[in-house]
């Protein structure tokens, strides 16, 4: 006889089966060579991030705020492997920093987007209703509504800073989370685990709690990948339009805008940070795919 | 003796997938008669609905005909070209599908659907065609035909669903109807209403049968010869009385025991064939069969039976047919298995009981 | 909203029940939605308006690159209404926008933000027309052909277009382009660019940036399309159509492309919204003088009245898009209930 079919809802999170559902889609993904070289870009970009530092105080890479006038705009060189800018600063070393504040941004935002979508998935859902209906045309609204514009206005009333930057990327982009956990907290609460709790007196929301994560972390972690990059390009965006991160700090954004201010004399000012926003969030991308079809083989085509 | 209408020779069908290839249908050779009723029964996966999408070239991707004849009218179904095959399906061999509520395009009128059935072919006129499809929606009894042909599949019940499938079948007066398991999807009354349907129909129109199913009930109530399919091949076959009467294949018996019966008192209830199908990608040696059969032999494991005539018009695939099983022998495998199932039984309410 | 049974709902903004006759019915539910987008315009103004009155700091704060004397800041309050308090002016403010009334620029001080926004509307409206005329035959056409020839060369080179349309944004796509097709044209040719990298005219201006605006939403609609294709080409009624005897070109227009595209108009809604977003980073980039570039000036120099009428004009357009789809998905899918 086949196994008797286990709907998914009442898999036990501590259970070792549950474990190998996790050890298959590692490898499914493992499988999926554009997810694994979008894994690789990915770790060796965290890597430069993390070591660029380093790099600057060994003297492997130059500065990046060190202005050298007397040698700005110049080509790929051993000196500057990558050339320098308008100001003589070694673009190689501004290009490690951006990775530093374009992946923390993108990844720091991504808590926000879980905090604000579950809060308001687990309200709409657990209460149902009203609350619920309320809650989410308020979504559907936010929805419809083009999030840059949103961030561009928060960005020129609030004035440009870093924590601004963090909260208007923050409050755009957590609908889809919210939208996903709400379905989940009402799909749970139909259970009659819950009615079961319920009558034993304890908490409800409790066990929904401990019944969410299990069954929404799939979602969620590909939800959260692909946001990743979303918020790595609107920190370009708003940079380059001059509201997001300030000169001199080198954020990739604030690099095209330098490098597209003398686009015609020299392109490759531009070309590199454009390549550098480009490869990350093609690689994102290809994780994000990835652990899509790894985490819900029913979705492969 | 008249040529047969449809007249298949070793055909077989393979899917090739990245696992392997799977033998879906291999070595098929049977015929049709003109306004016959034959029923090919067998359970899932034993190739019956694959012969059927073989017989129209439908067979779905990462499958195809490997080899053999399909003689419609003495005309290979399997060498002809595209445009040959497009013409004759729906024209001079139609089907009518498993689930009624799928079958149907959602977003197209129900008349529209069983209009453009007649306007892909020559057979009617595009005037004639249209003026077509309220008498064929009434000919299937369909209450309210003038106005119903304007509605889309959702406004239809499941049985009305199939009643127009039927009629879209019908709508070129083909020569071979064939029905994959019709009445699958629909409740018992429907069911009934359904097979009542295609009986008549095969005696006014004449038009030939092919009921694909894995109920035994249907094929004693409407059909006139039986093909019995297992692992992708054909191990009994001939009229359905006689095989009803004394089916000499174990598998063709185990059916046939599986059929729940009023007659029959309670304590001599259904026994279902204990096993799974085979696994078509890796078919055991000797006769296919033999892994599940109470009755096998020695030589069952070793060589596969050919598919021989064990009585008039009626052929088995056995090295031991069941006139050759002593009575005692198959009432002691009955009691056996009813009383294991009746332990089983037991054991499921035992646990059902359980605190969970 | 339209919302299909077993259809994922999209944003049931309104739950009016309605039977499913049409006619009459069609009539009230649009005029309910239209209705409906009362309440969804007040609450983008009045977030706005709060917003931008509550900051801290001043509009005159930038202006002119120095610190306005106090005499002068007063007078410029006193012009733009700004001295009355907080409450008084939202109200005039709404009772204004309900005249059509914008107000004054406070960047272009002598110039209304209605006219304003009337000499730069055109522009973002025909190279978002164009954008999305190139954008529908185009990302159906790829998504259909990949379906129709899955895992073939076509297939594999439409699904690496709509990964890299898809994930490489349109402010580097919009750059890349005129590295090539200005600047290296520029090089190769010594001194003449092929295309032009900035400024509006009806001709090879609007070549670059209308790709760059297109190239993400023909991304989304050819995956998009190429699954929905390849969703309906497995279910039984496209058998049943093989089935039947029909021509190939008849099972692929009429059975298959008429359930597939349900999606996918469905989803022509989010498109307009990637337009206007794309239309502020596009303009940016090429220097067009449209609804985008004047929204990022008004936004750098904080000229409220004109970031708030902006955004009441992008929320507007984002609405009715979804209004007019909403509709259509009405009248393609004969399932559809309005509710």
């Amino acid at each position: 006889m086949a196994a008797p079919a286990v709907a998914l809802e009442q898999i036990d999170w501590e259970n070792p089966e549950q474990i190998g559902l996790w050890k298959d889609a590692w490898q499914r993904f493992r499988r999926n060579p554009v997810a694994v070289v979008g894994l690789v870009v990915i770790g060796l970009l965290v890597l430069i991030a993390l070591i660029a530092p380093l790099l600057v105080a060994i003297g492997m890479v130059k500065d990046p705020l060190h202005q050298d006038v007397a040698h700005s705009y110049l080509g790929f060189s051993l000196q500057h492997p990558l050339g320098t800018d308008y100001l003589g600063r070694d673009l190689l070393g501004r290009v490690m920093y951006g990775a530093r504040i374009s992946l923390s941004l993108g990844i720091l935002v991504q808590f926000v987007y879980l905090l604000i979508g579950g809060v308001i998935g687990l309200t709409a859902g657990y209460f149902g209703g009203k609350i619920d209906n309320l809650l989410m045309r308020f979504v559907d609204i936010w929805y419809a509504f083009p999030d840059l514009l949103f961030i561009l206005v928060v960005v020129s009333i609030l004035g440009s800073s870093l924590t601004t930057l963090f909260l208007a990327l923050g409050i755009v982009g957590w609908v889809d989370l919210a939208r996903l956990i709400r379905g989940q907290t009402l799909s749970i609460k139909e259970k009659e685990f819950v009615e079961g709790a319920r009558a034993a007196g304890s908490s409800p929301l409790k066990i929904i709690l401990k019944h969410l994560l299990p069954n929404t972390l799939g979602p969620i972690i590909v939800s959260l990948t692909f946001g990743i990059p979303r918020v790595i390009f609107l920190e370009a965006v708003l940079s380059y339009l001059g509201v997001g991160i300030r000169p001199p700090t080198p954020s990739w954004g604030v690099m095209l805008q330098d490098g597209y201010q003398a686009i015609f004399a020299y392109p490759h000012q531009v070309f590199v940070p454009a390549v550098a926003i480009a490869i990350t969030m093609l690689s994102f991308s290809f994780i994000g795919d990835g652990l899509r079809d790894a985490l819900d083989p029913r979705m492969r085509r | 003796m008249a040529a047969p209408l449809l007249r298949i020779e070793d055909l077989r069908t393979q899917f090739f997938t990245s696992r392997g290839i799977v033998r879906a249908v291999d070595g098929v050779s049977f015929h049709i008669n003109k306004g016959e009723t034959v029923a090919i029964v067998g359970e899932s996966g034993s190739g019956k609905t694959m012969t059927a999408f073989s017989i129209l070239r439908l067979v779905p991707d990462p499958g195809r005909i490997v080899s053999g004849k399909i003689l419609f009218k003495d005309r290979d179904v399997v060498t002809m070209d595209n445009e040959e095959v497009r013409d004759y399906r729906g024209n001079d061999v139609a089907m009518i599908f498993q689930d009624p509520m799928t079958s149907m395009n959602p977003v197209t009128k129900v008349g529209t659907q069983i209009d453009e059935a007649m306007t892909a072919h020559e057979r009617f006129s595009v005037k004639e065609a249209a003026a077509r499809v309220v008498p064929l929606l009434k000919q299937v009894r369909i209450p309210a035909a003038e106005q119903r042909v304007k509605d889309y599949p959702h406004q239809f019940s499941g049985g009305m669903r199939q009643r127009a499938m039927i009629a879209m079948g019908l709508s070129n007066e083909p020569e071979l109807l064939i029905a994959d398991e019709p009445t699958t999807a629909l409740d018992v009354t429907v069911q009934a209403q359904i097979i009542q349907l295609l009986k008549t129909l095969n005696r006014e129109v004449g038009a030939a049968i092919i009921l694909i199913t894995h109920n035994m009930a249907l094929v004693a109530s409407m059909c006139q010869r039986v093909i019995v399919m297992y692992a992708g091949r054909i191990v009994e076959e001939g009229p359905v009385e006689q095989i009803f009467e004394s089916p000499q294949h174990p598998y063709t018996w185990s059916l046939l025991r599986s059929v729940p019966r009023i007659d029959v008192a309670r304590s001599e209830r259904l026994v279902s064939i204990k096993g799974l199908p085979p696994d078509l990608m890796r078919l055991p040696p000797g006769c296919k069969f033999h892994p599940r059969c109470r009755f096998k032999v020695e030589r069952c494991e070793r060589e596969e039976p050919p598919l021989a005539e064990v009585a008039a018009d009626q052929d088995a695939r056995c090295w031991v047919l069941m006139r050759n099983v002593p009575e005692e022998k198959r009432e002691e495998t009955k009691a056996a298995e009813v009383s294991k199932q009746a332990a089983a039984e037991l054991k499921q309410a035992d646990q059902g009981t359980k605190p969970g | 909203m339209a919302v299909a049974k077993g259809a994922p709902a999209r944003g049931a903004l309104l739950s009016i029940k309605i039977p499913r006759g049409r006619g009459s019915s069609l009539a009230l539910y649009i005029a309910k939605r239209i209705l409906w987008l009362v309440p969804v315009l007040l609450f983008v103004i009045t977030i706005t308006f709060f917003m931008a009155h509550l900051a801290p700091g001043s509009p005159w704060d930038k202006a002119g690159g120095r610190q306005l004397s106090a005499p002068v800041v007063a007078n410029l309050n006193l012009k733009y209404g700004l001295d009355a308090p907080l409450w008084v002016q939202y109200v005039k403010y709404l009772g204004n926008v309900a005249h059509l009334d914008f107000g004054l620029s406070y960047q272009y001080q002598n110039q209304t933000v209605s006219s304003i926004l009337l000499e730069s509307w055109p522009i973002t409206a025909t190279n978002g027309a164009l954008a999305f005329l190139l954008i529908v035959p185009v990302g159906i056409g790829l998504g259909v052909i990949a379906a129709l020839r899955q895992n073939t060369w076509v297939d594999f080179a439409v699904g690496g277009f709509s990964t890299f349309g898809a994930s490489v944004p349109n402010l580097i796509i919009g750059i890349l382009l005129i590295i090539v097709f200005s600047v290296g044209a520029y090089r190769v040719t010594g001194g003449n660019v092929f295309l032009p990298t900035g400024g509006f005219g009806l001709d090879d201006h609007l070549i670059m940036p209308v790709i760059t605006l297109a190239v993400l939403p023909i991304a989304f609609i050819a995956r998009l399309t190429r699954s929905s294709t390849l969703d309906v080409l497995r279910q039984d009624y496209i058998r049943t159509a093989w089935a039947k005897g029909l021509r190939e070109r008849l099972v692929v227009m009429k059975h298959v492309l008429k359930n597939s595209l349900i999606p996918v108009v469905t989803a022509l809604g989010p498109t307009f919204a990637f337009l206007v977003t794309g239309s502020v980073i596009v303009e940016s980039v090429f220097a067009i003088p449209g609804i985008g570039r004047t929204f990022v000036t008004a936004v750098q120099s904080r000229d409220y009245p004109l970031i708030l009428a902006t955004t009441i004009l992008f929320a507007l357009v984002v609405a009715l898009a979804n209004l007019v789809v909403d509709l259509l998905y009405v009248v393609i899918d004969p399932r559809v209930r309005l509710s």
